[in-house]
């Protein structure tokens, strides 16, 4: 397992949902250890499609989707409990229980490793509460351990989503349009986290973003989408800033800014 | 300006509508008489509008039970044990009715049919029920006043469930949780106060349904206060009646006040 | 980097108040089953024999529930359009943005008040006692029901109005008819008609009770048969009732949809 850890295949992926929708077509893509993938697309392009199959939060219909060399897409029980641990998300409406302490938002990213019963009397060891607050600290969260998620700003929910991400001790984290909901200022301090973990912890990142220049900025490699394909897939360092001008003239929409742009990148 | 032709249907739907709806309404009033008005009506209201007045300030304690501080306590006991207890079990209830997924649910169907069988049988014909079970008496009247909040509660909290954000789930699931973990961190969590908040709601109605809950002998205010009534004891209907206002606006405020807290 | 959890006050470390919260609760459920004398015996076979004759419901007897199932519906229908036509006026009085006199308005909000909090039970036993026994008591009974329901939801529904066109009229010189006539009737006119539809609902409910005190309408048959043990027939009346209060809900609903 140690040799795959944090690498995913995915061969011939599709979805056709059930009104013949299609939601990705022949996927082929395989993400290394350490990668920072950023991939953008429009809206329907599939790409929050893509993530979810990731994680089996939605089932694809044909093709297969290793995750530190096993299959996701037909495990069950606890195999698919403990691969989808090793796969953290991080979603666009931060999806935390509002009337819950940030405390037990973030420990809820560690229930995987417990028997339901354990955790649902807030049995964890020493060693686990400690890493709540350590995870809290490497955002900067720490003081806010008992406020309750609804009195904390879009920022703050998001990392306390990243802190709970953290929790899985995740080889992989996806992040589905992290930033969307966020002003310039809180997009660069979140992207920030994103970056450190993966830089820091190693962790392999794929993340969907509309911004191109987010991408440009964060990405070691960006991977784009259209209509369930992949039509682009370049390191950072092959990347031309004029090849997307064609995916987003398409939908008439040339405006993109790249949030944080005119500022230096240094995490 | 632009106008957009309209078809002859759509133009006259609203005074259609119109119609028919006076038609219902005469329809409505051709079936009530308004005659046969007893001729003592105006005496009568006269003599409950000055029990209200004089009331009998004697029967609000008499030491031995039988006075309305015990019955109105009684009515409370009623809406409030068969409020608490019916809110616990209409929980599992709730989970089985709610409708989570498109499409049609087997499970969710079953659910809330048995919902509407319980919620169709009215609180006064359970308690008589239950008084062939058990004998007349505050008793009987528990139990009919938690049956039937199963039904409404089992509603309330079914809808609860299915307007729940289905984020966090998600992200339960998304961690490695199991079903039971993402209703342990997910589902019950963000349900808690809605739940307390649609008990005290509930709460609130059932006090007013347990003060009439002696009509039949199940318990509580309203049997002395019918006493009363076929008594002609004016000022007895008037202060029982003084009584039972002041009760439910002060478990209102109570209760109103608590929620507002909750949601805060 | 130095930070640490924050340090809370000793009642919330240990949760203090839930746990107060938790044994006041235990404590008045333990003084509730004292006062109402919960754990008598329980005599399933009496209680199951009334199921078992309803399972058999006599279906002869339905011919004779039409005429006041139907009087039922009336009954809801007149309580409720006369209530929903006094709450009007009542209502305006009520409203921040209409009177701007306090006294006039928490006069008639502590009035109201005192209406609302009568259950409609009690009401009808007391039209009962005053009118007399028949269906004008069931409708005096839900018309003031009514009122006092249509009146909260109206006046809650009047103040969160939008301002703009009050103002307008008032700075074009409108008196208060013409304030309330072109400006506030407009904007609450969908509302208060789903109001009513759900006043309707509701009442339709509660008028299949009514009868019960002698109120008229369906709840009457509930009474005789009930006290005559006919449960084969009260099975058909539980059922009759159901099927109304059904149509009337869903015919409410669909209106009420097309309404906003």
């Amino acid at each position: 397992m140690t040799t795959n850890k944090g690498n995913i295949i995915l061969s011939d992926v599709s979805k056709i949902y059930s009104n013949g929708t299609v939601g990705l077509e022949d996927i082929n893509l395989t993400f290394n250890h350490g990668e920072f993938v950023m991939i953008v697309g429009l809206s329907g392009s599939g790409k929050s499609t893509l993530l979810r199959a990731i994680n089996r939060l939605h089932d694809v219909s044909t093709g297969t989707i290793l995750i530190n060399g096993e299959d996701i897409t037909n495990a069950s029980g606890n195999k698919l409990h403990k691969l989808r641990r090793s796969v953290a998300m991080i979603f666009q409406n931060y999806n935390l229980v509002k009337t819950s302490s940030v405390y037990r938002n973030v420990m809820s990213g560690r229930v995987g490793y417990y028997p339901a019963w354990k955790s649902a009397f807030g049995i964890f060891t020493k060693e686990d509460k400690a890493m709540a607050v350590a995870n809290l600290k490497r955002v900067n969260l720490l003081d806010k351990y008992y406020v309750k998620a609804k009195d904390l700003s879009g920022g703050q929910q998001q990392r306390v989503g990243i802190a709970r991400a953290m929790m899985q001790e995740p080889s992989v984290i996806l992040a589905d349009e992290p930033v969307s909901g966020l002003d310039p200022k809180t997009t660069k301090l979140v992207m920030n986290d994103l970056k450190r973990l993966n830089e820091e912890d190693g962790i392999t990142i794929v993340l969907n973003v509309h911004s191109i220049g987010l991408a440009l900025k964060y990405a070691s490699r960006i991977v784009g989408l259209k209509n369930g394909r992949i039509v682009y897939d370049k390191f950072i360092e092959d990347v031309d800033k004029r090849d997307f001008k064609e995916i987003y003239r398409e939908a008439g929409d040339l405006s993109d800014n790249g949030e944080a742009d005119d500022e230096p990148n240094n995490p | 300006m632009i106008t957009r032709k309209r078809s002859l249907y759509q133009h006259i739907r609203p005074y259609l509508v119109v119609t028919l709806a006076m038609v219902i309404i005469a329809w409505a009033f051709s079936g009530i008489q308004f005659t046969g008005i007893k001729d003592s009506a105006g005496q009568i209201l006269g003599a409950i509008l000055s029990g209200l007045c004089h009331p009998d300030w004697s029967f609000v304690y008499s030491g031995h039970g039988e006075d309305l501080t015990s019955a109105l306590l009684e009515t409370l006991a009623i809406a409030f044990l068969g409020t608490i207890v019916s809110a616990i079990i209409a929980v599992p209830f709730a989970f089985w009715a709610a409708k989570v997924t498109k499409g049609f649910s087997l499970r969710s169907t079953t659910g809330k049919l048995i919902l509407t069988i319980i919620r169709v049988f009215p609180e006064l014909v359970l308690a008589i029920m239950f008084i062939k079970a058990v004998g007349p008496g505050a008793f009987a009247g528990v139990l009919a006043m938690g049956v039937h909040s199963i039904g409404m509660m089992g509603k309330l909290f079914s809808e609860g469930i299915e307007n729940l954000n289905r984020g966090p789930e998600e992200a339960v699931i998304a961690a490695g949780g199991s079903r039971i973990d993402t209703l342990n961190w997910a589902t019950l969590p963000a349900m808690v106060p809605e739940f307390i908040n649609y008990t005290l709601y509930r709460f609130e109605i059932a006090v007013r349904s347990a003060s009439i809950l002696g009509i039949v002998g199940a318990g509580g205010v309203g049997a002395p206060l019918i006493f009363a009534l076929s008594t002609r004891w004016w000022s007895r209907v008037g202060i029982i009646l003084i009584g039972i206002i002041v009760m439910v606006t002060v478990i209102d405020w109570v209760s109103g006040a608590i929620r507002q807290n909750l949601l805060k | 980097m130095n930070q640490t959890i924050p340090k809370r006050p000793f009642i919330k470390e240990w949760h203090v108040k839930g746990y107060i919260i938790f044994l006041l609760l235990n404590f008045a459920l333990i003084l509730s089953a004292r006062i109402t004398e919960v754990g008598q015996d329980f005599s399933s076979e009496q209680f199951f024999d009334l199921f078992v004759k309803m399972a058999h419901p006599d279906w002869s007897f339905l011919p004779s529930i039409i005429t006041p199932l139907l009087q039922t519906v009336q009954m809801a229908i007149v309580g409720t359009v006369i209530g929903g036509l006094i709450a009007i006026p009542v209502a305006l009085l009520a409203a921040k943005n209409i009177v701007r006199n306090p006294f006039v308005r928490f006069t008639v909000r502590f009035i109201m008040n005192l209406i609302r909090s009568i259950p409609e039970m009690l009401l009808a036993a007391l039209f009962v006692a005053v009118v007399g026994i028949g269906v004008l008591s069931g409708v005096g009974a839900l018309s003031v029901f009514s009122f006092g329901m249509m009146f909260k939801l109206l006046y809650e529904a009047i103040e969160t109005i939008d301002q703009g066109p009050i103002e307008a009229m008032r700075a074009a010189g409108g008196n208060h008819t013409q304030i309330v006539v072109f400006a506030v009737i407009p904007q609450v006119l969908n509302q208060y008609l789903s109001f009513v539809l759900y006043t309707l609902e509701i009442n339709v409910r509660s008028s299949a009770v009514l009868g019960y005190l002698g109120a008229g309408g369906i709840g009457l048959y509930l009474n005789t048969t009930l006290e005559t043990f006919r449960y084969d027939r009260t099975a058909v009346v539980i059922l009759g009732i159901l099927v109304v209060v059904i149509l009337v809900d869903v015919l409410s609903n669909k209106t009420r949809e097309a309404l906003s």
